[in-house]
């Protein structure tokens, strides 16, 4: 058989970026991401194959090492790496209930920054994004105007938004107008 | 629009994040093939509406993605409690007894009614 | 100066920033800061609009949002150009047009005024009485006339090129209002550090201290107090500042609507500014300081020109610096009146008298009138106002009637003392209380956190409102979690204090008389119709004011209400708080569709979705059509080719060589865990357990009805994990459907669920040369029949991509469909493609697609069965496990009408001229020629033209469908009846042969 070209890989919006009243919007490098559900039993031997502790409190993260777990749900955590390793392998070989999917290539990430970023969220998303509510390290599933979004607070004036592909040229055209507006 | 407490999430979250999914507590049976058809209409077709407390099933989609039950009420639309899938129907008498004039409020509407302190200058007090 | 009734050294406005604006044409020059209505006064002009119905002249009646009148049209340019815009809102700005409404061919000669002498026939009820008859007239004749005659204002005909923005925004203390109280309230809230947002619907903060000149709080005059409170407000972290913004709606659980209008008032906006944005405000704690607003008196011709509400005429005095006339008369029952008319006389103007319905009025304020050498007369009314186009003169009479003297006046000021605006806190669910001694309506059982204080909480003090709403504003932050306190105290040294008022008609527009005496201008509705409403039989007051519509539509009873009320009352004998008070609804002041909709318009109206290969379809010509929010690639045409041509070509090569379809909208849900299998037996109606790993079934899903509710081919990819597909519409649903049986019926499986649909890319790869293409990219997977025969799935590598490659059809030929990662979509279908041109191969759309699955009988769910469809129905019979003691719908499916005989049954049908091409959805009949309305049996779901079959094709839900097989049935078209024979589904290549071919 002769020798196969690789694929090449294109991101949805890859390297797509904007400015508006205090805010910037950056659509960010590809990630592996894993949606991952597990039994409580599981979780001591899930959090140490990958090196992050799952988080059990709702709204919250844990990050290590380039690696995020957040909280979604009970028994949910989506995974992401943006240090280039792999966390389907490294939960290959636990043995405790679970269920881990690559979900990599469904999600887009945004990262909005700037002293207007929680305003410029808040033209669609209808939480508290104020410290207090929404503290650093906050995530939680929740919508943007029409669609669903997972929003994690990465720094005071700081968010990153994921959401899946093909609504991630709603996502990003939604937020630039909201940017207009700061 | 209803902020409504999520009983996974620990917290009040804006009703654009749930979907309503029908009254609570008609559970299927184990042996549903088996079912007359009385007994399969009963759990199919007919539901309660109520004009005041319904226990219904919200799942909170766009958040956590539980679905779990609540106790609300029709007249008013405030919700009474929420509480997690499985857990037991809760006393519908303490509920009811609960629930006041107060539609929307946070507190009781004792509490709720008390004036601010300054006197007012007209008479007939509202 | 700016218009000639502008008065140096009064009011707050620069003389030298001047604004140029035209008035129906007319150039004319006010000043920055002013209201259209200022400005129009400042140049003598009274006269501003046409009424509703009657058509008569109106001026300006206020100075606030409560304008019942003065509705202009704004413009812009062409696209904006607002309606019905209040004059004493709009904000005046350099280039401003302002035009007239209602009136034709000019505002002074209006043809539409003939209805005010025609009045007899447009009293009450009109529209329910005098155009019954004949019924057919109403559409052609009577409805097109009345809407051209009535109404105000013109809508726009384009596009609104503006945008609008939103947001929504949570707080401790939302405070409504800006006057004093509600700056008192927030300045006591914020102190404590807790989040607060004030809203005013005026460009400037101060409330009625606008035009109250002689208060002083804590060693500054009112308004400068007011100015800098703002500032310090706007200048702390923890508090958004909101002018001109209106609270327009009070929601579930003090969630309240704010409209902020930012450009309307600029003469040039930047780019980027949204023109209105909408706050969608979750307060802990409402502080309503909503004031209140003052009534007029209800007389005869109460409505010309230059009779208007004597805070009007004082606003338009101490903070505009417009005298509203030369010579005014003030008629009042209130003291508040007397201030507009001090005012005025020590500003120079001429005041001819002092109306006075109260028989012996007593106060500082009466008291500074008479010394001032205003003629004061108690005990009197003044019964009509004279002129036509603006008031000439005004009648006064003792109030048990007598002897008329007539009075020349140029401006009338007028006051029935002050309805508080209780409109938010009926909104917020609470409920009113009728206060006897002050005869209003006041706040009594709250249903929502919040708390009302100042004027529309009854206080008619300044020392009394500032007390009220300090507690208030510190209470609802301490209630809302403040953590600190800071006492705020605010000393009041001067103000004036209000007393008095009356509702209802007064003297001379009594049940006796004739005369047009306004309780709503806004809707032209006088005090005789409410009295006939009741005359009529109305009894409730929700009744009178659908009769009449008074406090109706847009004004909300803002001036109208109580005195409609009152008048009612009297006319039916019972007290006010018997008759009740009507439902003060949202939203306060109208609010714009721009505003509603803000974000969602153009592309942000609905998400678009495209595929990974979307770009490349577009390059290669495709047409997308809409499935859902999905833009799919329809069909291929080259050159020269129509939709038609372009199908039968893509049809006839997939068959022939291959074709590449993108399937990658289709639903994917990934089921793992040790009970995956134990899952999908309870939900789909096949058996799974014995499915083996590497191997497909298509699988049906019923709800518990029993019918169908999804299909697709799910693969086995390992023990505890199966990759589901489910159609492109039901993709949320199913994985919803799933969800909800998996956590409430069967939470003790252990099996997750996860949607995969974007994770993967899906290239169908079609037709007898299909493995040719594939082969040649793939790594790790053997693609021989042998190896991988029609219906399994394999893991491996496809262009050096990881791939779920899976053999499966949906056009009966020989099928693959290709999962990559999404990102690798785009490389892998170009991969393909190059291979697919080395065999013949095209690209497809859709309408191929459906094409190619007709030809074999394969269904569509939603196409060809409507959710009343069984797999019986449907001939799918060999799907549902026979075995099987439990799946989502096993009993639902065996209900007696779900097994009776002559159900209607899928099958095919063949038209007897193969030319002829059904229409989708029509009608079937056993018997062409039976009388009309026929006995429908059936319809067609799909038809089409297969070039394959070289013939037309169709599928059909029939009665008793499979026992008609060979029977003729007929179609009836509006240009004829079509000839049909029923057949199986299947239409080419009924031995499935080629599958393998």
């Amino acid at each position: 058989m002769a020798k196969v070209a690789v694929a090449t890989r294109s991101p949805a919006l890859a390297g797509k970026s904007v400015g508006g009243q205090g805010v910037s919007l950056k659509v960010l490098e590809p990630a592996s991401r894993m949606s991952l559900r597990a039994r409580p039993a599981a979780k001591a031997a899930l959090s140490k194959a990958l090196g992050v502790s799952l988080p059990e409190k709702p709204k919250t993260t844990t990050t290590k090492g380039g690696r995020s777990a957040l909280w979604l749900g009970p028994d949910e955590w989506l995974v992401i790496d943006e240090a280039g390793g792999d966390p389907l392998a490294d939960c290959a070989s636990v043995k405790g209930l679970h269920s881990a999917v690559d979900v990599s290539h469904r999600n887009v990430a945004i990262a909005v920054t700037g002293p207007n970023a929680a305003a410029t969220i808040n033209a669609g998303c209808p939480q508290d994004l104020s410290l207090d509510a929404f503290p650093v390290g906050a995530a939680s599933r929740t919508v943007l105007g029409k669609v669903e979004m997972v929003l994690l607070r990465t720094g005071e004036d700081a968010f990153r938004i994921e959401c899946w592909r093909s609504f991630s040229d709603y996502v990003y055209g939604f937020l630039s107008e909201a940017a207009r507006d700061g | 629009m209803l902020l409504i407490h999520c009983p996974y999430c620990e917290e009040e979250r804006p009703e654009l994040e749930f979907r309503n999914a029908g009254e609570a507590h008609i559970a299927r049976s184990t042996d549903i093939a088996a079912e007359s058809d009385e007994d399969f209409e009963k759990f199919f077709f007919i539901r309660s509406n109520p004009k005041g407390v319904i226990f219904e099933r919200w799942r909170h989609i766009h958040g956590c993605a539980r679905f779990f039950n609540a106790a609300r009420d029709t007249i008013t639309d405030r919700f009474l409690l929420t509480y997690k899938a499985g857990e037991p129907k809760p006393d519908i008498s303490k509920l009811s007894s609960e629930h006041g004039p107060a539609a929307w409020a946070n507190r009781p509407p004792d509490q709720l009614n008390v004036k601010p302190k300054a006197k007012r200058s007209t008479k007939g007090e509202a | 100066m700016a218009g000639s009734y502008r008065i140096s050294g009064q009011g707050r406005l620069t003389p030298a920033k001047t604004a140029r604006f035209t008035f129906d044409g007319k150039p004319m020059t006010g000043l920055a800061g002013d209201t259209v209505a200022s400005a129009l006064l400042a140049n003598g002009v009274h006269l501003v609009g046409r009424s509703f119905k009657y058509h008569r002249p109106r001026g300006i009646l206020s100075a606030g949002a409560e304008e019942p009148n003065a509705l202009v049209t704004i413009e812009r340019d062409a696209a904006r150009k607002t309606p019905n815009v209040r004059a004493t809102v709009q904000e005046l700005y350099d280039g401003l047009t302002v035009s007239s409404q209602n009136r034709w061919p000019s505002l002074s000669f209006d043809v539409g005024a003939v209805n005010d002498l025609a009045s007899p026939f447009f009293s009450a009820g009109f529209y329910y009485k005098t155009f019954m008859w004949p019924k057919a007239a109403w559409k052609k004749f009577y409805e097109p006339n009345i809407r051209a005659a009535a109404g105000l204002g013109v809508a726009p005909d384009q596009a609104d090129p503006d945008h609008y923005s939103a947001r929504y925004s949570h707080c401790e203390v939302l405070v409504l209002g800006g006057g004093a109280a509600g700056l008192a309230a927030a300045l006591a809230a914020a102190e404590t550090g807790v989040r607060v947002i004030i809203c005013d619907e005026q460009a400037d903060f101060g409330g009625a201290l606008r035009y109250e000149k002689g208060a002083v709080i804590d060693g500054q005059d009112g308004w400068g107090w007011a100015q800098a409170t703002v500032a310090k407000l706007a200048a702390m972290d923890n508090v958004q500042v909101l002018s001109r913004t209106t609270a327009f709606g009070y929601y579930a659980q003090n969630f309240v609507g704010l409209v902020e209008r930012v450009t309307d008032h600029l003469a040039r906006p930047g780019r980027d500014e949204p023109r209105e944005r909408l706050w969608q405000v979750r307060a802990k704690r409402v502080i309503l300081a909503t004031g209140a607003i003052e009534r007029h008196m209800v007389f005869a011709n109460n409505d010309r020109p230059g009779v208007m509400l004597a805070s009007a005429a004082r606003t338009f005095l101490n903070h505009y610096g417009v005298v509203v006339g030369k010579q005014v008369g003030v008629y009042t029952a209130n003291d508040s009146a007397y201030g507009a008319a001090i005012d005025l006389k020590k500003a120079g103007v001429g005041v001819a008298a002092i109306v006075d319905l109260r028989d012996n009025p007593t106060g500082p304020l009466v008291d500074e009138a008479r010394a001032l050498g205003i003629e004061v007369n108690h005990g009197r009314a003044v019964t009509s106002a004279n002129g036509s186009q603006r008031i000439k003169s005004m009648t006064v009479q003792a109030k048990g009637g007598g002897a008329e003297r007539t009075i020349a006046v140029d401006a009338l000021l007028m006051s029935a003392g002050w309805t508080p605006s209780v409109h938010m806190f009926s909104q917020s669910r609470g409920k009113v209380a009728f206060d006897d001694a002050t005869k209003r309506f006041l706040p009594g059982t709250y249903a929502q956190d919040c708390v009302s204080v100042g004027a529309c909480n009854g206080s008619d003090s300044l020392e009394d409102t500032l007390e009220q709403a300090l507690a208030a504003g510190a209470e609802a932050a301490k209630n809302a979690g403040a953590k600190s306190s800071k006492g705020v105290s605010l000393k009041v040294e001067a103000s004036e204090g209000w007393s008095g008022g009356m509702l209802g008609a007064g003297p001379g527009a009594g049940a006796d008389t004739k005369v047009k005496a306004f309780v709503d201008y806004q809707n032209d509705v006088t005090a005789k119709d409410i009295r006939q409403a009741v005359h009529e039989g109305m009894r409730s007051i929700e009744h009178v004011k659908r009769f009449t519509t008074n406090g109706m539509a847009t004004d909300q009873g803002k001036t109208s209400n109580m005195h409609g009320l009152a008048i009612a009352a009297e006319a039916l004998d019972k007290d006010i708080p018997q008759v009740g008070l009507t439902t003060f609804r949202a939203p306060y002041t109208p609010v714009t569709f721009g505003a509603i909709v803000n974000h969602a318009r153009h592309g942000l109206f609905d998400p678009t979705r495209k595929t990974a290969t979307h770009n490349w379809a577009e390059g290669h010509g495709a047409v997308f059509e809409d499935v859902g929010q999905w833009k799919r690639a329809w069909y291929f045409p080259r050159a020269g080719e129509d939709m038609h041509a372009a199908v039968n070509r893509e049809c006839v090569t997939v068959r022939k060589a291959a074709g590449l379809f993108d399937a990658s909208t289709l639903g994917k849900i990934e089921v793992v865990g040790p009970d995956a299998a134990k899952f999908m037996e309870l939900l789909y109606t096949n058996p799974w357990e014995k499915l083996e790993v590497g191997r497909c079934r298509y699988g049906i899903m019923l709800r518990e009805d029993g019918f169908i509710y999804d299909d697709g081919v799910v693969g086995r990819l390992a023990p505890d994990r199966f990759h589901v597909t489910t159609t492109t519409g039901g993709a949320a649903r199913v994985m919803n459907h799933m969800e909800d049986y998996l956590q409430t019926e069967f939470p003790n499986l252990d099996v997750w669920l996860t949607s995969v649909s974007e994770q993967w890319a899906v290239i169908a790869v079609q037709g007898p040369n299909s493995r040719k293409i594939i082969e040649p990219l793939v790594e790790g997977i053997d693609m021989s029949d042998e190896a991988m025969p029609h219906m399994s799935v394999r893991e491996g590598k496809i262009s050096g991509v990881p791939t779920r490659l899976f053999r499966m059809s949906f056009t009966g030929d020989r099928g693959f469909e290709v999962n990559v990662p999404a990102d690798f979509g785009r490389a892998v279908w170009e991969a393909l493609w190059a291979e697919g041109q080395k065999h013949g191969a095209c690209a497809y759309g859709t309408e191929a697609m459906h094409v190619l699955r007709a030809e074999k009988g394969y269904i569509i769910v939603g196409q060809d069965t409507d959710g009343t469809v069984t797999p019986n129905d449907a001939g799918l019979d060999w799907a549902v496990g026979k075995k099987k003691t439990d799946f989502v719908g096993i009993r639902g499916m065996m209900r007696p009408d779900l097994v009776a005989k002559g159900r209607r049954q899928l099958v095919g049908l063949k038209t007897r001229d193969p030319r002829t091409v059904l229409e989708e959805g029509a009608q079937i009949v056993e018997n062409p020629k039976q009388a009309i309305p026929m006995k429908m049996i059936g319809h067609v779901t799909s038809s089409y033209w297969s070039e394959n079959c070289d013939r037309s094709i169709a599928m059909a839900l029939v009665a008793g469908g499979r026992d008609r097989i060979g029977e003729t049935l007929y179609v009836p078209m509006p240009d004829g009846v079509i000839e049909v024979e029923v057949t199986g589904t299947m239409f080419f290549d009924e031995k499935g042969g080629r599958l393998n071919g």
